[in-house]
């Protein structure tokens, strides 16, 4: 058990987590809460995979996997946007819909190898000494790409004229409506780039990150543990990207735990008896229901935090449809 | 160039038709047939001979209907417990672990022993009947309160506890109650299975080899019971009313936690009695994926049904079929596809529900 590697190994697979979770708070912070993360993270890593076993090529996947989870949350944009249907049931059924497409369309790939994104040392920062080995050598090209969107998202949404729209949509659209902005367009765009963000962080599984189509067990409920994040962190990017690096690291930790016979002079039980196993395996999952308690808690007090208009359709006069 | 046609949308204002939730409910299901038909097209396989295939592994023989009918009874079961969650808008999706819950609670009666097995049948039953809605019902219990108290959002940690429900009970059947090293306990003594239609075959042959067993009564039971609640109770009122306008449900004095904690309560203990239904009529045997998918099937029953417990009963059976024909068809995520596309289509359709849809030409309206 060594703290540098659990630290990579947090980067690394907490950089799922990221994307999906980064990919969420913008969508909610415009109005809409999606749940279908789940459906769209594996219809992009089975999309990612296919493509990329179709043309030998990785990148070509990528997008694959991209567009493919945007495509899929438009059929949440249509239901939840226009039609005003109940979001919460529309998200689940996309998570339902993506993983009944996904398994369909990924028939008969999991015996596959495919071409992947590759890891890389990031240029010029990783010959800085220590800093450069831990954060800057031999990542996958997604988790640097996971690096930059935080800062790039947390000023988007804070600091330039399109996020400001994107806000006031998400907190006052009849207000937002009023200024000339397109409520419907705005929040159609959103769910998209934030459906695109979820078929990346599925193909971040796929074809990068730890490559591999194991059907549902793919996601394996990272979806939902974006979703529960995006509470904690409060809307915010860049405690969801300490959230999620933090699950990656419990992960590895977890994992790291069943080696040694001994732990702290003590006799190691999860290597003695294999069946307690099954309660590491539990851990992000009750982590998760923690973290959510501890979010809603902090949400309460500080009275910030929700979008005001989140989950709820805008409906202009008696335009309806 | 206009078209000469103009479609618009009007609020409607009168009751809504009564034909139309079941005409919308209908038409999703063959919509996302058609739709799955395409998908499959697209992925190289023949659509009509799949869905053939499908039918005949469904509906092609007596055995195969009666295994319908019991996919149906955890369906039917627990998806009249939704019915009376999402009817106050609590929209709990942890049915899978309340099952496995109720499950490994009923099956601690004879692990254990609790009881000794020479007892009568009717008690060990009994017994693992009350534990099964004793372990659902706790495992409600849990999300319940931290939605009542803590303004948690039910979906996640229902979801959440669903995985550390499967890890919790692979732990017993890997370790303690496994049956000589194999992933399952072995198998319960007779006294321990609910009777079957099966068991009649001496008396009368045609029951032999039907596998439809007691706990399609607990269903029939269960649909009559939610459904006197929701329509002849004062809790039924109070939990409408707080689904439909949880404001004016404060103000009329509803104890609001109170009701979310009953209801998650109940709604376990109906999905954990279905546990104990799978593993005392079916598997008779703790094991691993004792669940289809049951818990989640049923959310999308129970909103295909629009949250009439009666309606829950043809449309598990439905459900039943895909269950049944998923086993048998390639490629096995069909059935989920088809559950997925239905789901999205009936709560699309709730719009033509609260719109009427007008069709005019465009002429009529310049004069």
């Amino acid at each position: 058990m060594n703290l540098e590697v659990i630290l990579r190994a947090g980067l690394s697979t907490g950089t799922i987590l990221l994307l999906a979770t980064i990919g969420e708070i913008i969508t909610e912070r415009a109005g809409v809460m999606n749940l279908g993360v789940e459906g769209m993270m594996l219809i992009g890593a089975m999309a990612a995979f296919k493509v990329s076993h179709v043309t030998q090529n990785a990148w070509l996947g990528l997008a694959a996997g991209i567009l493919a989870g945007g495509v899929l949350s438009l059929a949440h944009g249509l239901v939840s946007i226009h039609f005003q249907a109940d979001q919460t049931v529309s998200g689940l059924s996309l998570t339902f819909l993506g993983t009944g497409l996904a398994l369909v369309l990924g028939e008969g790939l999991s015996s596959l190898t495919v071409p992947t994104i590759p890891d890389v040392d990031f240029p010029l920062l990783s010959s800085i000494p220590v800093v450069g080995r831990i954060l800057f050598t031999d990542f996958n090209v997604l988790v640097y790409v996971g690096y930059f969107l935080v800062p790039i998202s947390w000023y988007f949404i804070n600091k330039t004229r399109p996020g400001m729209h994107l806000r006031a949509v998400g907190e006052n659209p009849s207000a937002a409506d009023s200024l000339g902005i397109n409520v419907y367009g705005t929040r159609y765009l959103y769910t998209f780039i934030g459906g695109c963000m979820a078929g990346l962080a599925g193909a971040s599984i796929s074809i990068a990150i730890s490559p591999g189509w194991y059907s549902s067990l793919t996601t394996s409920g990272q979806g939902w543990i974006a979703i529960a994040l995006v509470i904690f962190a409060r809307w915010n990017p860049v405690p969801a990207a300490l959230g999620g690096y933090l699950f990656g690291m419990l992960r590895r930790f977890m994992l790291d735990l069943q080696g040694p016979t001994v732990i702290l002079g003590l006799r190691n039980p999860f290597f003695y008896d294999l069946n307690l196993v099954f309660f590491l395996q539990m851990m992000p999952y009750l982590v998760t229901v923690i973290a959510l308690l501890s979010g809603s808690g902090a949400a309460k007090r500080k009275h910030k935090g929700a979008p005001s208009a989140l989950g709820i359709p805008y409906i202009r006069g008696e335009r309806g449809l | 160039m206009k078209s000469p046609i103009k479609i618009t949308a009007e609020r409607r204002m009168e009751e809504i038709p009564k034909w139309l939730p079941l005409a919308t409910s209908l038409g999703a299901i063959v919509i996302s047939f058609t739709i799955s038909g395409i998908i499959l097209a697209f992925s190289g396989s023949n659509p009509i001979r799949v869905f053939r295939f499908f039918f005949n592994a469904a509906f092609g023989s007596w055995g195969a209907f009666s295994d319908i009918l019991v996919k149906a009874t955890p369906l039917i079961i627990i998806g009249v417990g939704c019915c009376l969650a999402f009817k106050m808008k609590i929209i709990s999706i942890g049915a899978e672990g309340q099952f496995y819950m109720g499950a490994f609670f009923a099956s601690l009666v004879v692990l254990v022993p609790l009881v000794p097995l020479d007892s009568p049948k009717i008690l060990v039953l009994s017994l693992m009947a009350l534990m099964g809605i004793i372990g659902g019902a706790l495992y409600g219990l849990i999300p319940g309160l931290l939605k009542a108290y803590f303004n948690v959002n039910e979906i996640i940690t229902t979801l959440m506890l669903n995985y550390v429900a499967v890890y919790w009970n692979n732990y017993w059947i890997f370790g303690k109650y496994s049956d000589a090293g194999f992933q399952m306990t072995p198998t319960f003594d007779k006294v321990a299975w609910l009777p079957r239609l099966a068991d009649m075959a001496k008396e009368i042959p045609f029951f032999s080899g039907i596998t439809l067993h007691l706990g399609v009564v607990f269903g029939l039971f269960a649909a009559v019971l939610i459904w006197a609640i929701l329509k002849h109770s004062r809790w039924g009122y109070e939990i409408a009313l707080t689904g439909d306008n949880p404001r004016a449900a404060k103000y009329a004095g509803i104890n609001i936690k109170g009701n979310i904690i009953l209801v998650m309560v109940v709604s376990g203990a109906l999905a954990g009695l279905a546990g104990m239904s799978e593993v005392t009529g079916v598997v008779h045997r703790l094991q691993e994926r004792i669940s289809s998918n049951y818990g989640f099937s049923s959310v999308i029953v129970a909103w295909l049904a629009k949250l009439n417990p009666f309606a829950v009963i043809p449309v598990a059976v439905l459900f039943g079929a895909l269950i049944v024909a998923g086993r048998e068809i390639q490629p096995s995520g069909l059935s989920f596809l088809i559950q997925g596309t239905t789901l999205f289509l009936v709560i699309s359709s709730d719009v033509l529900l609260r719109y009427k849809i007008r069709i005019t030409r465009r002429k009529e309206e310049i004069v």
